[in-house]
């Protein structure tokens, strides 16, 4: 499956095909997605049928909207579909756990982590864990190796 | 980290209120030659800054600017051994692929260490990097060191789940890089595993792996089922970190039903049925009240009732499941949640396709029409749309035609054109009164004009002029259609084409005389484009033909400075030509020339081909080569033009002429190939169209005057079984004992090569008299005779007791054929008259050359040959036992190959093979399914020709 997350009103595009898309075909797909997401009543179903930008009939947009954030995934036809919505309610639990209420704020100031997160979730573009202790754990022995290492190198710099 | 993430926050935010496009590229120059100048300098930079600069440099990157440099200094950060700077290291090796070989080689040897390194962290990082990356380049260097690491004992489970997925990414894109060996057994072990995590990785990986390799990985099936029944059965705190909102881990009981969904129903017993026994419990959770009100609770839980329903679906072997299945889907569609309503619609588009479930489904055409009318979302009703095309038989078509039509005067414009083609298809395939086919199609293009496709029209007018019982009716209609003041340029299409063609069989109404035909035809002339006017000369041309009183009104509009001058030159061309032609061929010719249309040759619906190319951009190069083929087809056959044009002999202006007359539309062909495709029906291989065979007359052995006239003295109706079931036997064999009884034996021997064969028939007279007046005779019913030479020489009309005579029947296949011809003997034995008549096992398969081929070829031939037309199916009881090598061994002697290791499913066989007439060569495919539980079999037969896979469907299933 290939993930495409977007966040509105800020949004990323993450190509997990491998290849990279150039940044026209990208800001095009995140603008055509956000249009056909957005103006979707409460109501309708979570499942898009895939145009031709996400790479035909066989891929389906898969949706969560949470207040004013909207949570897209890109998918084909071997995952399932109630499993993505899940997954996606896994992926903004974890969000919340790890930012504490997580608010769009954390999500424009910690892209770094946000795509952390995600990878710990989706590697590759295909489902890589879904139990969010674990990929809390994974994501706070992150945090320590990193604080560790600023430590480390913050005393060099205090030299300079 | 916090610091690098601030200052590139700042570039960001600065461009952000920089507004302007200039200032930020200014920006973004400014600190790219900032970072240039600190990369060169002669100072070595620290890990940090290192780190600090590619961080930004990566930032600029993701804000749409190229990045040329600073490569060399993110390989250097790989080396490195403090987390932070390995990791935006490999974020920027991941995001920035370069195909430089000498940096690609840096990298590798980066992976390579950190892969060894044992340190889960960095082995996890270098795993990520090769899965994102997913290049041919990296599956070349490491498709054989990750499997290592996988199966080792000594991995941890993160770095497990890591490598599984990382091996399936290169699976995914190169797969013949990835060797199976013995790790694959090991792999299927993890199934076993205490972490779900890796379970969950690992069935991933197995179940796209099982795709290609069936056999390798058959063992995990008992695995996944116990798997499953362990995780289905717990309660729902026993997997503790697992469970999810109360549901006993849904992803990985989802990924395992996807995994069985690889191959057929389990073949032990005890497997079957434990599988059984989970998808009942997991079909009987789903009546359980809710454990939780909240959403994340029912979505996970039918998450995995839709898998089950699914993996019920295809292994389509067990009645009471599917019912039971098909009766949930029913609770669905009418559920409150969107989602639910959705995904009932589209499994049960797929279960409507299962022989146990159709009827069952049928059941709910109610609800989703109801749907189809009520449902707010778009997306809803066209999962409505498929499901009531996936449901339609003969028994609803009129009523779901209807809907569809009904709905199409309010659809949404994204999916008219498909509505369009269906209901097309719908009408043709079922049509009982092809009136009613005809005011359907014409209500099509009156609702939605604009969205009939050409070949929409093309093929209404091909089922007009097969079939002579509608043309009237046809004539009829199409002239009420066009006195609607605005109508669709289509039907002047199709009206002037119709008219043309068959309006003499509406103008002994004086309503609808000739010229108030041509009148109101040519009332829409100057509304139309260029190709419509273009018909609708040939259309007045052929007027000329059918009505000489209008001729002079005709010729007059022709002559007409806005015809003779037109500035298109097609028209012009047209208008001159048909003039000429108008005054100086004789009535005679002028009859023979623009003749009736003869009757198309039976093709596919070139409407199907059109949805399928819709439908899925996977279908896509398969109907290009169909594409290709036909536009071949159709240089190769210019010149056959028709059997009108070489009929008559006049001198070389008319020639030209000729051509266009007999055929109206070629000249007027609309430029998209589209329409080349389909006007090569026209011409092609129009003299080889077969004269329709009689329906089951091959059957009719038993017909009365064969009965009666059937063996004197003993019981006549035993001896016709008899000789019947002898006669099956003969399909998959050549030689043997015909037909047996107390005075005679027949016995045969024969061979085949090609469209040739001969046949031995040997006369034994089992009685110590003498047979007087001997004389068999091979009769070919009228219907036989042309697609079957057969001669023989007559034999001694005396046959001595206990004696036994030959005879040589020489046989020549000229187009494939039904009927069986039969061998009628009459003699005199003491005093009385015998005579009886058996079926001589002469049958369409012994013309049969074997095929080989390989897989991939198999099933994009099978693709190719998908019509319904195309393919023959019969699902029957076995009437033998069931047993492979004899299975094998029937279709080997039924003339095709017998392909191995092509059908995914071990159990199934498949066949290849060409039937040879002298005619034309006709490529069979077959495939048989058997179904040991229900001791059922599954014959799917797909030739191009319609009655080729239905003789060799029928004389099949009788074998088994």
């Amino acid at each position: 499956c290939g993930a495409t997350c977007l966040h509105a009103p800020w949004q990323r595009c993450w190509n997990e095909e491998g290849v990279p898309v150039s940044e026209d075909t990208q800001q095009q797909i995140i603008r055509e997605t956000f249009h056909l997401v957005s103006k979707r009543d409460e109501n309708v179903c979570n499942f898009l049928e895939g145009g031709l930008l996400i790479g035909g009939s066989d891929n389906k947009l898969i949706y969560r909207h949470y207040a004013t954030l909207y949570f897209v995934f890109c998918v084909d036809s071997s995952e399932s579909e109630l499993g993505i919505l899940d997954l996606i309610q896994v992926f903004v639990e974890t969000l919340d756990k790890c930012f504490e209420n997580v608010c769009e704020l954390d999500l424009i100031f910690h892209v770094d982590k946000v795509h952390n997160i995600l990878a710990e979730m989706v590697m590759g573009g295909m489902v890589l864990e879904t139990n969010m202790n674990e990929i809390v754990t994974q994501i706070d022995a992150q945090n320590k190796l990193e604080k560790s290492e600023t430590f480390i190198f913050q005393s060099p710099r205090q030299d300079r | 980290m916090i610091q690098t993430e601030a200052s590139c926050c700042r570039i960001i935010f600065g461009m952000g209120k920089g507004k302007s496009k200039e200032a930020e590229i200014k920006r973004i120059n400014k600190e790219l030659a900032n970072i240039r100048s600190k990369f060169k300098g002669d100072k070595a930079l620290d890990g940090y800054s290192k780190k600090k600069y590619v961080c930004k440099l990566l930032f600029i990157f993701l804000l749409g600017h190229d990045i040329d440099f600073g490569h060399m200094e993110a390989v250097n950060l790989l080396s490195s051994n403090r987390y932070t700077e390995k990791q935006i290291g490999y974020l920027f090796i991941s995001v920035l692929v370069n195909s430089n070989s000498e940096l690609i080689r840096l990298i590798n040897n980066a992976i390579k260490n950190d892969l060894a390194s044992r340190n889960p962290t960095f082995m996890g990082l270098a795993l990520h990097c090769i899965a994102n990356v997913g290049s041919r380049e990296m599956a070349e260097a490491f498709a054989g060191e990750i499997p290592k690491i996988l199966v080792a004992g000594d991995t941890m489970d993160s770095v497990k789940q890591s490598a599984a997925l990382c091996l399936l990414r290169l699976y995914r894109t190169s797969p013949d890089l990835v060797p199976m060996g013995d790790w694959t057994s090991r792999v299927v072990h993890l199934l076993n595993d205490q972490h779900l995590g890796v379970v969950t990785a690992a069935t991933s990986l197995i179940t796209t792996l099982a795709q290609k390799n069936p056999e390798e990985f058959k063992t995990s099936v008992s695995l996944a089922v116990s798997r499953l029944s362990r995780i289905v059965t717990s309660a729902s705190t026993d997997l503790q970190d697992y469970t999810y909102y109360f549901v006993p881990a849904p992803w990985l009981s989802v990924k395992l039903l996807r995994l069985l969904q690889c191959y057929p129903p389990p073949e032990d017993p005890a497997v079957r049925g434990r599988l059984t026994e989970c998808l009942e419990t997991i079909l009987n959770k789903a009546q359980e009240p809710p454990k939780s009100k909240k959403v994340q609770h029912s979505n996970a839980k039918n998450a995995v009732l839709f898998e089950a329903i699914s993996l019920i679906i295809h292994h389509d072997s067990e009645p009471n499941l599917l019912v039971r299945a098909c009766n949930q889907l029913g609770q669905f569609l009418q559920h409150r949640e969107t989602n639910l309503r959705y995904l009932a619609l589209e499994s049960m588009c797929t279960l409507a396709s299962s022989e146990f479930s159709h009827e069952a489904v049928k059941t709910h055409i109610e609800t989703v029409i109801n749907a189809l009318k009520t449902e707010r979302d778009v997306s809803v009703r066209q999962r409505a749309v498929d499901l009531l095309y996936a449901m339609c038989d003969r028994s609803n078509a009129q009523q779901i035609v209807a809907e569809m039509l009904n709905y199409l005067e309010t659809a949404d414009y994204s999916i008219r054109e498909e509505i369009v083609l269906k209901v097309a298809i719908l009408a043709e395939k079922y049509a009982v009164d092809y009136t009613w086919y005809v005011d359907t199609i014409l209500n099509l293009i009156r609702i939605a004009g604009d969205y009939v496709s050409e070949e929409v029209w093309y093929r209404v007018i091909q089922i007009v002029i097969n079939r002579d019982d509608v043309q009237g009716y046809a004539a009829k209609t199409v002239f009420e259609a066009l006195q609607a003041p605005a109508c669709h340029e289509n039907l002047v299409k199709v009206g002037g084409y119709i008219l043309g063609e068959f309006g003499n069989l509406i103008a002994g109404d004086p309503r609808s005389s000739p010229l108030i035909q041509f009148n109101l035809l040519h009332s829409k002339f100057h509304l139309c484009s260029v190709p419509t006017r273009a018909l609708l000369l040939s259309t007045y041309i052929k007027f000329v033909n059918l009505f000489p009183e209008i001729k002079t009104t005709i010729q007059d509009v022709l002559r007409s400075d806005s015809q003779l001058k037109n500035a298109d030159v097609e028209l012009q061309q047209r208008a001159v030509e048909y003039l000429r032609l108008s005054t100086i061929a004789s009535t005679d010719i002028l009859a023979t020339v623009l003749e009736e249309m003869p009757p198309f040759p039976e093709r596919e619906s070139s409407i199907l081909a059109k949805l399928k190319k819709k439908k899925g951009p996977g279908t896509v190069t398969d109907l290009e080569e169909i594409k290709k083929e036909r536009s071949s087809d159709m240089n190769g056959s210019a010149e056959p033009a028709s059997v009108n044009a070489s009929a008559v002999s006049t001198p070389s202006p008319s020639a030209d002429l000729l051509g266009l007359g007999a055929a109206p539309l070629t000249n007027s062909a609309p430029p998209p190939s589209s329409s080349g495709s389909l006007l090569v029906d026209v011409f092609s291989d129009s003299a080889s169209a077969v004269a329709p065979l009689a329906p089951g007359s091959d059957d009719n052995f038993a017909s009365p005057d064969l009965a009666s006239s059937e063996v004197v003295s003993e019981e006549p109706a035993d001896t016709v079984h008899d000789a019947d079931e002898l006669f099956h036997k003969f399909v998959c064999k050549n030689n043997g004992v015909l037909f047996e009884n107390q005075l005679l034996q027949i016995g045969l021997k024969s061979e085949f090569r090609q469209n040739l064969g001969r046949m031995f028939i040997f006369y034994g007279n089992k009685t110590s008299t003498q047979f007087l007046n001997f004389t068999p005779t091979v009769i070919c019913s009228d219907d036989l005779q042309p697609s079957l030479n057969l001669q023989t020489k007559p034999v001694d009309p005396t046959v001595d007791g206990g004696a036994q005579v030959q005879q040589v029947v020489n046989i020549e296949c000229v187009s494939d054929f039904m009927e069986a011809p039969i061998l009628n003997i009459q003699f005199r034995y003491g005093g009385t008259f015998q005579n009886l008549s058996v079926k001589l096992p002469i049958t369409l398969n012994k013309f049969f050359q074997p095929t080989e081929m390989s897989s991939q070829d198999f099933f994009q031939r099978w693709k190719q040959l998908s019509n319904p037309k195309q393919e023959v199916q019969n699902i029957f009881k076995a009437k033998h036992p069931m047993d492979a090598e004899i299975t094998k061994a029937k279709i080997i002697g039924f003339g095709s190959a017998l392909l191995e290791e092509v059908d995914p499913n071990p159990a199934n066989f498949v066949g290849a093979g060409i039937i040879h007439t002298k005619t034309t060569q006709i490529g069979c495919l077959l495939r048989l399914e058997p179904n040991l539980q229900a001791q059922m079999y599954r014959l799917t037969l797909r030739t191009s020709k319609e009655a080729v896979s239905q003789r060799l469907c029928e004389l099949l299933s009788e074998q088994f």
